[in-house]
């Protein structure tokens, strides 16, 4: 080797010992902001995860004292069943509330969108399916869902 | 490595493509070296954002001054409640709506509805009634009304005009309700100005925090004398409960509606110390506060142009709240006057107390999962029929107290229109029950409708007996019931020494 392409090597060297150092930084401060916002949680099965921002405390204050208290917690009711829907649905929801918790510019009351809802739906009917599957209508879109009138099976939705 | 794994690589030792592959991978580091950097600063700020929000859970208010039970300037509780008392301030602003809200110079409603100095004619209500303001005002409009600038009122006024609790506990000696017996039998002047002892004045603010919030925990609590005495006599009437304490026994969502009753209810002067009472000792519907006032023989003044001893009605909130749907279903004051608001992860009760079609997001769409103009279109509807019932009811009152002034002109006396006057008085106190009540009938549409249309038939029936007695002589056009624009003659007013129309019994409320 000679000298100029030896002094670029160890200049190339140099400057990946600081891109090097600085990816570790940035792994360093993700994986420890990850952990401070407890990001594991949110791979758990705990209703407690939900209310780590406090949003939704109202929403877990009152499902405490529901009736599906002791059959169902948040992910019973508001994830899908499917082994891979189930992550999809929760890295769809994980991002948007990050989202917008942190940009603050979510509606206030906060309320349900239209995937979320039909994931709900589709749970009661799993769940409660033997008991009324005599009283459903053959085609759903459209019908009137569960939570129309048992709005606070699950949980109140206000205060 | 295996030999042609890397066949598409150039020779390493090939100077010029060395070069070459060397800036490329100057240009590929520093790129790396530039998302490393925008990679690094955002994880940092949501790191702190994060930081932030667990903040603001964890500390949801700093104590960086003392309060206490003497501390009657917001300002000062500002200093630790800042967004609360930011809201607070704003109860100075003015926005109206279809029936109510504020205005700088607040609307005169005897000019909106002459028919006011008609049921009022004789009382210093038709002097001067407007619209009324926020919190922040209350003090400053009690100082401005003409009812206490042309007439005499006790000290009384200020249970519920001005941060009291300081003046009460002061004159009593440590002893509220001492203090509350005292400064209500005192001229209104007297009261307003009291000093202690170093000449400090000891009313010198509206409505204020410590009404409703123990100092430091700012806990809810009750502290107005009328609001303790009046819901333990409901209390013992309608649960047999004896001894009943809202402080210590009421339930949380409950002193969400309770500290708003300490005011928002329908009171009297009681005659000989006109303390603040309220009338609950037989219930809060209207015709159970009627019997209370008709056992005790009470009046708060005698109409001018009838001589019928009435009750005037102030503005029984919490009583028609508590006949309606939102009552049944445990909604409280609070919820829907002064609804969460979220500031960061902390929720924060909004202290611009205001009407609810202000601010339908908060107040409604909580519960209501419509949309805002199908419950603007909702609360406007009831309102706009109560509105119409109001006409209805006062059409037929003004024409009762006609025909019973065109009879008093005949020369008839309490013995043939008594039971005339009585169907005034229940008529003018339904109709003003639900008149002054501030929410125009919304707060129990269905309460608000039946109260009026036992006002219309009172009104009616009461002229159908006069007319009955005098058909074919009574004069209605020779009689004027309405007091000049604005003013009610001295002559026609209600005074402490005696009634103001010969022959009828002396008034012993106040106003």
């Amino acid at each position: 080797m000679e000298g100029p392409t030896r002094g670029k090597t160890e200049r190339i060297s140099r400057l990946m010992l600081g891109v090097a150092g600085i990816l570790g930084l940035t792994v360093g401060l993700g994986s420890f902001t990850f952990y401070y916002g407890q990001g594991t949680a949110y791979l758990s099965q705990n209703p407690e995860a939900c209310i780590n921002c406090h949003i939704m405390q109202e929403q877990f204050d009152s499902w405490i004292k529901s009736s599906h208290h002791s059959v169902a917690t948040c992910n019973s009711c508001h994830l899908p069943k499917g082994a891979i829907t189930k992550w999809i649905s929760k890295a769809d929801n994980g991002f948007f509330h990050s989202w917008a918790f942190t940009f603050r510019n979510h509606p206030d009351p906060i309320r349900i969108k239209p995937r979320n809802a039909r994931i709900a739906q589709n749970n009661c009917v799993y769940c409660h399916s033997e008991f009324v599957h005599e009283t459903f209508p053959e085609r759903q879109d459209g019908a009137v869902g569960c939570v129309h009138c048992h709005k606070d099976a699950g949980h109140a939705a206000w205060r | 490595m295996p030999p042609g794994a890397d066949a598409n690589r150039p020779p390493s030792n090939a100077p010029a493509s060395h070069a070459s592959a060397g800036a490329a991978s100057s240009r590929l580091l520093v790129m790396v070296f530039l998302g490393g950097v925008v990679a690094a600063s955002l994880i940092a700020a949501l790191l702190v954002s994060i930081g932030e929000r667990k903040g603001e859970t964890e500390h949801p208010y700093q104590l960086l001054v003392a309060v206490d039970d003497q501390t009657t300037d917001p300002a000062a509780w500002g200093v630790n409640w800042p967004s609360q008392y930011e809201s607070y301030l704003r109860t100075t602003d003015w926005q109206r709506t279809r029936y109510g809200g504020s205005d700088a110079i607040p609307v005169q409603k005897l000019n909106a509805s002459p028919w006011l100095r008609a049921m009022w004619s004789g009382y210093a209500f038709s002097l001067d009634y407007r619209e009324s303001r926020g919190h922040a005002f209350t003090l400053h409009d009690q100082d401005h009304t003409q009812r206490v600038l042309q007439r005499e009122q006790p000290g009384a006024c200020l249970h519920c005009h001005a941060a009291i609790m300081p003046l009460y506990e002061y004159v009593g000696e440590g002893d509220i309700m001492e203090g509350f017996r005292q400064v209500s039998a005192m001229p209104w002047e007297e009261a307003r100005n009291y000093t202690d002892a170093s000449g400090n004045p000891l009313v010198q603010h509206p409505v204020s925090c410590m009404d409703c919030h123990t100092p430091n925990t700012m806990e809810l609590r009750v502290t107005r004398p009328g609001f303790l005495v009046g819901i333990a006599a409901l209390k013992e009437h309608e649960e047999g409960i004896v001894g009943y304490d809202p402080n210590r026994d009421a339930t949380r969502q409950e002193m969400r509606t309770f500290v708003c009753a300490q005011c928002h209810v329908e009171y009297y002067f009681e005659p000989e110390d006109k303390m603040v009472t309220f009338p609950w000792a037989q219930g809060i519907r209207v015709e159970e506060q009627e019997a209370y006032y008709d056992a005790i023989g009470f009046s708060d003044w005698t109409h001018a142009a009838t001589g019928g001893g009435m009750i005037k009605a102030q503005h029984p909130e919490f009583e028609l709240w508590s006949q309606g749907t939102h009552a049944a279903a445990g909604v409280a004051c609070s919820d829907c006057h002064m609804p969460y608001q979220r500031e960061g992860a902390q929720k924060v009760s909004d202290h611009h107390v205001r009407s609810p079609l202000l601010n339908l997001n908060r107040s409604c769409q909580t519960c209501h999962a419509v949309s805002e103009e199908e419950l603007f279109e909702r609360v406007a509807t009831v309102q706009d029929r109560t509105e119409a019932l109001i006409q209805r009811a006062s059409t037929a009152l003004v024409d009762l107290i006609e025909t019973l002034a065109a009879a008093r002109a005949l020369g008839a006396g309490d013995d043939e229109l008594g039971e005339a006057i009585q169907m005034q008085r229940s008529a003018q106190w339904r109709l003003d029950w639900i008149y002054s009540e501030g929410s125009h009938g919304f707060h129990a549409p269905q309460e608000s409708a039946r109260i009026l249309a036992e006002a219309m038939d009172m009104a009616r029936r009461g002229e159908t007996m006069v007319v009955e007695l005098y058909a074919g002589r009574l004069d209605r056009d020779a009689v004027d019931i309405m007091p000049p624009f604005g003013v009610t003659p001295d002559s026609l007013a209600p005074t402490r020494e005696g009634p103001a129309v010969p022959g009828t019994p002396p008034v012993r409320g106040g106003g």
